[in-house]
């Protein structure tokens, strides 16, 4: 294992390259690289990276990136891609035909503001206008993090109880473009990870001729939504061995669906994803020496949403305060119904939604301390309340 | 097929012997009956591996778990059959399988909501076998224009009369230099056959344009179907030819030169095209103009020729 100072999108492209080369014993990898701001330098790396049994197609959209990594997918090979933002969207009809053919590809999403008007920072609204096409989410706050949730999501989207594809998503430039020291894998221990190998057991088979995805009633098609649903809910025991083996082979302990902290005594928890957790977690522990009965959650899995982690962690909490760097314009943030849902059974917990750093606005611990002061002064929840920050 | 199962679908098969199994979905008259029977019989049992796009074609499999074809089909998005084709091709290769890559789209999934992904599958000389069925229309959601249909037919979008001319989409694919790109006819089974073969045993891409009946589309009799295009040979208006690496020409099947008569045995039998409405002296200027194109290119760049 080395110890190297890099970028996000070198430990995206360096992860997703090693769980591929992984696959060469079996039926190797592919993926369509096609680049946008500010991920391109992972598929630039995908295009370097001299695979023994792997092909990385330069196409010409989005739409395509993801139809060669379906194709590659019914074809039996490991396949990933990344992209961001408006490449997200314009990816949309094949993120969820991908989803609904059920192929285990794994792609990075680097977080960035949906133009227009155009602007190229961080906000979550991309990946979660795609939580709906039956993909895992999992948003990651470090770029250790990153590397080794990349990792666990080939482990579980090729679970046989799963067989879904995943997202792994990071904040764009926060993330994708500071240095970190991470601790690299090695092929060897990406190989003893991910010994199993990619096996898509639908994949086109001359051996077997079936037609894959072509029309089907509404029986079929219910039987098929409640299958990935089951498999959906398969996903925090798979994911859980996966952590578990994961700290066999690397002997570090990723987190898992959520990560609490200080919520066993906490009257009072915030919720956040990706780097503003990291903030959060500084703003927290502050608090707590000031005597404030504070925790907090780091949200990492957003499909399938951890209803029963956030019911057992925030159990008896009064004030919970969603961190939403996202919004779903009518409604509000788009993690808070979720933990509002989760919640339903606790009649007396506030639930409020914090809208910050819509855009990329950089969020400072001054600003996520004055949420918390909004926060514990309320005694009733009420509309997103917007958290306006400078730059 | 030799086996099959109840439910439709085989088991422990390599060999393709009838690509369309009996009982299939598609309208009497169909020109993709014919063109798929006959790809199967040029396949010589090859197992392909086969993408079909939002279109008719999917629509023939019939309903899950049923699926009229023998070979592994992968219905893909409208736009999307020449990357995940890609895809497909790319998995055989690197595992060493020989099973052909083909996508058998539509006019729409070819000439308009899929030509950018057509384009750069051909760019990239992805090694597949590009197969469009054209009927000229969108006939899957009821007959509306795309830009494979001819001016003056009239569809559920064009109610007045289409007044732009179909899209050379021979002119696009040989402008990528692919290795092989030809027209097709089910009237001319022998010449069908041939470039279906000679595409077979190309590597690379390869572009194939059959010209399909649809009689539900076209508002023509199922019976005549073959007739129709026989016809469309005949007066010139879809000529029958074949591009080398995008630069060698050469004319398979040469017509008469254009006459009124042989243009009203193909329009007239169609109530797409409405009596009166259709300008015959301005189509047949069209059809000598495209001809005198293709007889410069056929002699001046002759398939015939090594390439200079």
């Amino acid at each position: 294992m080395a110890r190297k100072l890099v970028t996000g999108n070198f430990a995206a492209g360096h992860a997703l390259a090693l769980a591929g080369e992984a696959n060469r014993r079996a039926r190797g990898c592919a993926g369509g690289a096609y680049p946008i701001t500010p991920q391109t330098e992972i598929i630039e790396y995908l295009r370097r990276f001299e695979f023994s049994k792997g092909r990385i197609v330069p196409v010409e959209s989005e739409h395509s990136a993801m139809a060669v990594c379906m194709g590659a997918s019914l074809g039996g090979a490991r396949t990933f891609t990344a992209s961001s933002s408006n490449g997200l969207a314009y990816m949309a009809e094949n993120v969820f035909a991908a989803g609904f053919y059920r192929l285990p590809i794994v792609m990075v999403a680097v977080n960035r503001t949906l133009g227009p008007p155009w602007n190229i920072w961080v906000d979550q609204g991309d990946s979660l206008a795609l939580r709906d096409a039956a993909w895992l989410q999992l948003y990651t706050d470090s770029h250790q993090d990153l590397v080794d949730t990349i990792l666990l999501a080939f482990r579980v989207a090729e679970d046989p109880r799963v067989m879904l594809p995943t997202m792994v998503a990071m904040d764009g430039f926060v993330t994708s473009h500071t240095q970190m020291v991470v601790d690299l894998p090695e092929q060897e221990q990406v190989d003893a990870f991910l010994s199993t190998g990619c096996d898509v057991p639908h994949r086109l088979n001359v051996n077997r001729p079936t037609t894959v995805g072509g029309l089907t009633w509404p029986k079929e098609t219910e039987h098929h939504r409640r299958e990935i649903q089951d498999a959906m809910e398969n996903v925090p025991a798979v994911l859980e061995e996966a952590i578990n083996e994961f700290e066999g082979v690397f002997g570090r302990r990723p987190d898992g669906a959520i990560a609490a902290e200080h919520t066993e005594d906490a009257e009072t928890v915030l919720v956040a994803c990706n780097t503003m957790a990291r903030t959060l977690r500084g703003v927290v522990a502050e608090r707590r020496t000031a005597g404030t009965k504070i925790g907090m959650i780091k949200s990492k899995l957003f499909r399938p949403f951890p209803r029963q982690a956030f019911r057992d962690a925030l159990s008896g909490v009064k004030r919970v305060g969603v961190l939403d760097r996202n919004h779903s314009p009518g409604s509000g943030g788009i993690f808070w119904p979720e933990i509002a849902t989760s919640l339903s059974d606790q009649s007396d917990t506030i639930v409020q939604d914090y809208l910050v750093g819509l855009g990329g606005g950089d969020v400072t611990p001054e600003a996520l301390d004055e949420i918390v002061e909004d926060l514990l002064q309320r005694e009733c929840s009420g509309d997103p309340v917007w958290k306006e920050v400078a730059a | 097929m030799s086996t099959s199962t109840i439910e439709g679908q085989s088991d422990g098969v390599t060999q393709c012997e009838h690509l369309l199994r009996a009982g299939n979905t598609n309208c009497a008259g169909c020109g993709m009956s014919l063109g798929l029977l006959w790809l199967g019989e040029a396949l010589d049992g090859h197992m392909p591996l086969v993408v079909i796009p939002a279109c008719c074609g999917i629509v023939t499999a019939g309903a899950f778990p049923t699926t009229s074809y023998s070979a592994p089909v992968a219905a893909s998005t409208f736009a999307s059959s020449p990357a995940v084709a890609t895809g497909l091709s790319a998995v055989a290769e690197m595992n060493q399988e020989d099973n052909p890559v083909i996508c058998w789209a539509g006019d729409g999934g070819t000439y308009d909501i899929g030509i950018a992904t057509l384009s750069a599958a051909a760019e990239r000389n992805e090694n597949i076998i590009y197969i469009c069925y054209d009927n000229e229309i969108y006939g899957n959601t009821g007959g509306q224009r795309s830009s494979a249909t001819p001016e003056g037919v009239f569809t559920t979008t064009s109610p007045a009369g289409k007044s732009e001319r179909k899209k050379d989409i021979m002119a696009i694919m040989a402008a990528h230099r692919i290795p092989y790109a030809a027209t097709l006819s089910i009237a001319h089974r022998d010449d069908f056959l041939r470039k279906l073969r000679t595409a077979r045993d190309k590597q690379g891409f390869r572009f194939l344009l059959i010209h399909s009946p649809c009689p539900t589309g076209w508002k023509s009799e199922p019976e005549e179907s073959v007739e129709l295009v026989r016809h469309a040979v005949d007066c010139g208006l879809f000529p029958l030819y074949e591009v080398h690496d995008g630069r060698r020409y050469r004319v398979t099947i040469r017509p008469d030169p254009p006459t009124p008569e042989a243009v009203d045995k193909y329009v007239s039998r169609q109530r797409r095209f409405r009596h009166g409405m259709l300008d015959t002296d301005k189509l047949i200027r069209q059809i000598e103009d495209q001809w005198r194109y293709l007889d410069v290119m056929a002699r001046e760049f002759s398939a015939d020729d090594a390439i200079r």
